[in-house]
């Protein structure tokens, strides 16, 4: 856990003195990765950097784990702390395992130890061990430096990292992928995580707590979904963006908003079967047909099941979408408009039909968010008429 | 021909000579590395007190040599060593300061800052982080002001043979007072391949010193 506690920094400068960080008061959470968000000159960096003591505070605490770091040594605090900055910082002297291994080194752990470490936490960012050890930073490409570089701040284990804008050099291809890959890391690892970013995509996919800062001050501190549902003011709004409803959809699985247990029919039920179901279930415009496995193939419109006569299995269309459980909702929207659908069948693992999800679903999910404290305008009706 | 035949009957005579050159300009840079380089690091720290050691370092080098010989006679007089091999030294010690400290003050401080943090973030001290990313990185640099300062001060170097240092500019000196070319044209050539040859040499040792990581493409 990280508390800041009237964390404050006044730069004396020519012009007289600036206020980077203005009283910031926050708490992070144990395995939490609470994102810093702003524009440049807002205080995020300030305040990151106030934890480490990379920038001294003029006033204020820091507290990690319960405990005040304010008269600990700089050095054994550094050492407890993973750091990752944007400019990565590899050190071009050291092979990539000196570099991992660097933390530790200073830790004065035997070298058998800290050697099976760098191993270990090299494998874990996914780079082959026999192939990069023994190599330069200089000839590994940006996203193999940073992946390296994220290793080398977790060495030692550290409880906290501190990332200032990690990902922020790197092309948007490997971007994604590495964050994907960090985040499937930080399940595991469960760290206390401070994250800088100035993207807000970045920052709702990474966060568990998103903190808006502008002007040296905290203005905003919330989950990722309820920042973009219920944005304090204009500022806030405006940073986070008119497409902030789907943004919202990103952090929604189809799980949450999938309708069960579904009905279905199977290629043998008759046509009239079909519409009864429909009609039983609510289904405005089909059915899903599934084999014998319970796995969807195809669907039944209305239209069909009611003018036609005869076996399902005659009649179906096929799909051109399916959905899983596990997908996020910006993916299914995105389906749902390529293919023109209303609705879409939901998977398990094994292919196996457990619901159903809708655009209805998905409007009356965001929409019930934004009811909730009524000051924003709901989204809802929109949706629903067209 | 003649100063061939100069050159290959005075063997002996030129290698001790050489021996003795190297010696006194070795004796003299590696003194200097010794000082320069720890002054060079340590006016990173305060950027009045560099400007104001390399403003001094500057104005040493533009002193002449042999009026620095000159003034150090008296000096050097009071503990009966006012010539020969101590003010010779002396001489190519302070000519030395300027590369030396000028080359250590920029490597260190053109260490890429994000370097400089990284190794602030992770925990270091400074004296790790001197000894373990700055100064590594900046051997290349330190190296080239050493080998500029030797091959300078190889030329200075025999100009004490006039306070009687001893050396290739034996040669020289004997070559002009009593004008014989031979002698002189010698004592010239050697000290030129002598300095060439030294800064190949210094240029392979730069090479070996230099971290790995520095020089792979």
């Amino acid at each position: 856990m990280i508390t800041i506690d009237n964390l404050t920094k006044i730069f004396e400068t020519p012009n007289g003195p600036v206020t980077a960080a203005d009283h910031i008061q926050m708490e992070v959470p144990e395995g939490e990765i609470c994102v810093l968000l702003g524009p440049s000159g807002c205080g995020k960096t300030t305040t990151l950097k106030m934890i480490n003591r990379i920038i001294p505070s003029t006033s204020g605490r820091v507290l990690i784990g319960g405990e005040d770091t304010t008269g600990m040594n700089t050095v054994d605090l550094r050492r407890n702390i993973g750091y990752v900055i944007q400019q990565i910082g590899l050190f071009p002297n050291m092979t990539i395992e000196e570099n991992i291994a660097i933390v530790p080194k200073l830790l004065g752990w035997d070298a058998a130890k800290y050697k099976a470490r760098a191993k270990e936490l090299l494998e874990m960012v996914a780079l082959d061990p026999s192939v990069f050890l023994k190599r330069y930073p200089k000839e590994l490409s940006g996203g193999q430096q940073q992946r390296v570089g994220v290793a080398r701040a977790l060495a030692a284990d550290p409880p906290v990292m501190l990332m200032d804008e990690p990902f922020g050099a790197i092309d948007p291809i490997n971007r994604e992928v590495i964050q994907d890959e960090f985040l499937k890391m930080q399940q595991e690892l469960k760290k206390t995580i401070m994250f800088v970013s100035h993207d807000i995509d970045e920052a709702v996919k990474m966060a568990d707590r998103i903190a808006i800062f502008r002007d040296g001050k905290l203005v905003q501190y919330d989950t990722p979904d309820d920042l973009l549902a219920h944005p304090k003011d204009k500022f806030v709004e405006n940073f986070v963006g008119d497409d902030r409803a789907l943004k919202r959809l990103r952090l929604a699985k189809v799980s949450q908003v999938m309708e069960s247990p579904g009905s279905y029919v199977t290629e043998r039920d008759n046509l009239s079967t079909a519409l009864h179901r429909m009609e039983e279930h609510g289904y405005y415009h089909a059915i899903p047909l599934v084999n014998a496995q319970r796995q969807p193939i195809g669907y039944v419109s209305k239209g069909v099941a009611k003018t036609t006569g005869g076996t399902c299995g005659e009649h179906y269309f096929g799909l051109k979408a399916i959905a899983h459980v596990n997908d996020d909702l910006r993916k299914i929207a995105s389906l749902m408009f390529t293919h023109d659908q209303t609705w879409l069948p939901c998977v398990d693992d094994n292919g196996v039909l457990v619901g159903y999800i809708s655009q209805r679903g998905i409007t009356h999910y965001l929409g019930a968010t934004y009811h909730r404290d009524g000051g924003v305008a709901p989204l809802e009706p929109m949706l629903q008429q067209a | 021909m003649e100063t061939l035949d100069f050159l290959t009957s005075n063997m002996e005579l030129i290698l001790k000579l050489t021996l003795e050159h190297i010696s006194l300009v070795s004796v003299a840079v590696g003194l200097a590395t010794l000082t320069g380089v720890p002054i060079g690091i340590a006016i990173t720290q305060n950027e009045k007190l560099a400007k104001a050691v390399l403003y001094i370092a500057s104005i040493i080098i533009t002193i002449p040599s042999i009026a620095l010989f000159g003034l150090m006679i008296p000096l050097l007089s009071t503990f009966g060593h006012g010539i020969g091999y101590l003010p010779a030294v002396i001489a190519v010690l302070l000519y030395s300061q300027l590369p030396i400290i000028r080359n250590t003050y920029t490597a260190i401080n053109n260490v890429n800052p994000s370097l400089r943090e990284a190794a602030r973030g992770i925990g270091m001290s400074p004296r790790q982080r001197l000894r373990m990313v700055e100064i590594p990185l900046s051997i290349p640099v330190i190296m080239a002001g050493v080998r500029t300062a030797v091959v300078m001060n190889i030329g200075v170097m025999a100009i004490a043979a006039y306070i009687g240092a001893g050396g290739l500019g034996v040669l020289i000196s004997r070559g002009i007072s009593q004008s014989d070319p031979r002698q002189l044209v010698a004592g010239a050539i050697a000290v030129s391949i002598l300095a060439i040859v030294t800064d190949y040499a210094l240029l392979w040792l730069q090479k070996r010193l230099t971290p790995k990581g520095l020089t792979t493409a």
